[in-house]
């Protein structure tokens, strides 16, 4: 197998920081068609729509929050939705997914219902957990996502758990640890890494790296210009940067990783270059961004990119918009489904606390 | 029936878990090769193989993230925190992941896990070596807090923890280890809840924990003998859940309670165990109930000093005794 350090998606950076630096950005996409259709259309369908699916559910959110019926905080993926697609594309249905407070987009790219969601964020009875984990903390065991976790580099370790499992009982599933720029610079983060990598565990470290540490540009409070690839050395582990706004790329990086980590050969640390359309939260309007950037970015969004990509594999018109309209239809049913969905049921409140299905701690 | 060492006892119940399940793993630092800095886990490694005993960096995060991420995937893993001052740099596990997982998930993520630590004073390590500090999980919803204090119920409390579905955490009092006592043959499974009367009496009743058993004891012996006073003594064992049936059976008996706590005294276990018998049984007591800890200070190093801080023989008789006297 290839050594992911020459993976060819590493010299050919097609991300407003590197073009940037050469020349200015080009709407044009990268691939001619008929050209290493290694992916094949039903992959790049499924990729199209789990990215419209999480774009149109994630501005629904922020819509929702603005009229106060998405409670609490919320972390948008808005812009990042290509990470998400391509590496639930290339995952299998065993495989697991840990997840961030932003995990929104990895949650629904692997098929969690847009209204268990929404009706999570909401606080409705009909959410993923009943409303008693909240927009932060999304988990659906049935898809494989184990857990959105809301203190940073938590759940790298967690993840290395679930790796370890596998490789003791022989079971070839791969987990998948998705986290910010801002995760690289604490202490979890390095112990989950040299953990990973003594052991050779089937885990792959996914960082989306959107420039920014909740408020503070990443690259301000960091001693290395690539949070995550530049401390890969230090793990035995190769450095990968890719576009995480290029759907196919990270697929193919993706499917490349977990071959590795099914083969024994060990974990993977991939920073994903990418750009958060929004602030941190709900209560960031990120105006610390610098004048022309958000743009600059936008003419790389992941959404359209990908559109223009299906028609250059000459996919139609019409199929592309009959995906579109699917998806629509979809978020608004939801949407309204969750808007009609009771409060969770008070009788919850004391569930769950242990194992027994109750909460007693004393006789 | 065998006379076993209290770390003898740790290594016992691992194994007999570990024999019994092959989905029980064990890691921690130095525990395999060098069976335990302690020699709590002498001959695992050599009786499982080096896929069920690990050595790990020292990491704790990593040592309990990844317990947690094996065990709501199906193992049932068993890991070691040195010494349980450590617990404060992978506190988030404790606090943040393993107890509230379950809740926050609606009931979708299980957490069957065991983390064993070295806990409690006598080996002279200065503050950040030899604290108390099973107060700091027993406040954690969503966990459960055991803290043996004979080799026995070691072996048993360990094996009740490991068939667990929940996550525990369980204090092995590192100057117990060199204790002896009787252990008898075969599997030994207990109950996880049950506090256990250890000495009866019908004066007053004493609940002590870990280290603080065998001193409760020798208290009750010496007032029983120098001043006919005749108390129960009751070994607490697990914090959570509580054996409020048990404890609050014997202050209806004795009418007086007593807690003898190694933990330094604001928020130690006694504090919640006598608020609560305050509130329900309040007018079976002859007196106010007394707590006998450490006082609020860091531990000192010096034995001297160390000896001078911790609930004595001395002071657990004299309190007692002026307190019924009184």
């Amino acid at each position: 197998m290839t050594v992911l350090a020459n993976h060819p998606e590493t010299l050919k950076l097609k991300t407003p920081e590197v073009q940037m630096a050469n020349k200015p950005a080009s709407a044009a996409p990268a691939e001619p068609a008929g050209v290493n259709d290694d992916i094949g259309e039903e992959k790049r369908l499924q990729m199209y729509r789990t990215q419209l699916v999480i774009r149109e559910a994630e501005q629904k959110a922020y819509e929702l929050f603005l009229q106060n019926l998405v409670k609490g905080t919320s972390h948008l993926s808005l812009g990042q939705e290509a990470i998400a697609a391509g590496f639930a594309a290339a995952m299998r249905p065993r495989d697991l997914s840990f997840c961030t407070y932003r995990g929104h987009a990895h949650t629904l790219a692997r098929g969690v219902a847009v209204e268990k969601v929404l009706g999570e964020l909401m606080q409705r009875d009909n959410g993923l957990m009943r409303g008693k984990g909240g927009s932060m903390h999304l988990t659906s065991v049935e898809h494989g996502v184990m857990g959105s976790y809301a203190i940073i580099g938590a759940h790298l370790p967690i993840a290395c758990g679930a790796a370890l499992r596998a490789q003791y009982k022989g079971q070839d599933d791969v987990a998948v640890c998705f986290f910010g720029d801002g995760t690289t610079n604490i202490g979890a983060f390095h112990e989950a890494l040299n953990f990973a990598a003594i052991w050779k565990l089937p885990v792959v470290f996914v960082c989306e790296n959107n420039l920014y540490m909740e408020y503070t540009p990443i690259a301000e409070v960091t001693a290395v210009k690539h949070p995550a690839a530049d401390r890969a050395a230090a793990y035995n582990l190769d450095r990968i940067i890719i576009d995480g706004n290029d759907a196919d790329i990270v697929y193919r990086t993706a499917q490349t990783a977990f071959a590795q980590a099914r083969a024994g050969k060990g974990p993977s640390l991939i920073e994903c270059l990418t750009y958060r359309h929004s602030g941190h939260s709900r209560a960031d309007p990120a105006k610390y961004r610098p004048e022309g950037e958000l743009e600059k970015w936008k003419e790389h969004d992941p959404v359209p990119l990908y559109r223009a990509r299906l028609k250059q594999f000459g996919i139609g018109e019409d199929a592309i918009q009959r995906i579109g309209d699917e998806v629509k239809r979809t978020v608004e049913t939801a949407v309204e489904t969750c808007k009609a969905a009771p409060p969770p049921d008070p009788g919850i409140l004391f569930t769950d606390v242990y194992a027994d299905g109750g909460w007693a701690w004393r006789n | 029936m065998a006379e076993l060492t209290y770390r003898e006892a740790v290594t016992r119940g691992i194994a007999q878990e570990m024999a019994r399940d092959p989905d029980v793993i064990f890691f921690g630092e130095d525990v395999a090769k060098p069976g335990g800095v302690f020699k709590t886990t002498v001959g695992l490694l050599e009786q499982f193989g080096p896929k069920r005993v690990r050595d790990c960096p020292i990491s704790e995060q990593a040592i309990l993230g990844a317990a947690m991420g094996a065990a709501m995937t199906g193992l049932k893993p068993i890991a070691e925190i040195m010494f349980s001052d450590f617990i404060a740099v992978c506190f988030d596990y404790i606090a943040n992941e393993f107890p509230k997982t379950r809740y926050m998930t609606n009931g979708q993520v299980h957490i069957p896990l065991v983390v064993r630590t070295g806990n409690g004073a006598g080996s002279r390590f200065g503050a950040q070596h030899s604290q108390s500090v099973e107060n700091w999980c027993m406040m954690i919803p969503g966990l459960k807090v055991v803290a043996p204090s004979t080799p026995r119920d070691v072996i048993g409390l360990m094996a009740a923890a490991v068939r667990d579905p929940d996550p525990v955490i369980f204090f092995e009092h590192k100057t117990l280890y060199a204790v002896k006592g009787d252990v008898p043959d075969g599997e030994i499974v207990d109950q996880l809840g049950t506090a256990t009367i250890v000495r009866p009496g019908k004066d007053a009743t004493i609940l002590a924990l870990a280290m603080m058993v065998p001193r409760a004891i020798e208290a009750a012996d010496r007032l029983k003998a120098e001043h006919g006073i005749d108390c129960e003594v009751v070994d607490v064992r697990s914090l959570v859940p509580l054996d409020m049936q048990c404890i609050l059976g014997s202050v209806a008996r004795t009418h007086r309670l007593f807690t003898v706590e190694e933990n330094p005294r604001l928020c130690g276990w006694g504090a919640e165990i006598v608020s609560i018998a305050a509130e329900e049984a309040f007018y079976d007591l002859d007196g106010p109930p007394v707590r006998i800890t450490t006082p609020h200070v860091p531990l000192p190093a010096a034995d001297t000093l160390e000896d001078m801080i911790l609930p004595t023989v001395d002071r657990i008789a004299e309190t007692v005794r002026r307190s019924l006297q009184a």
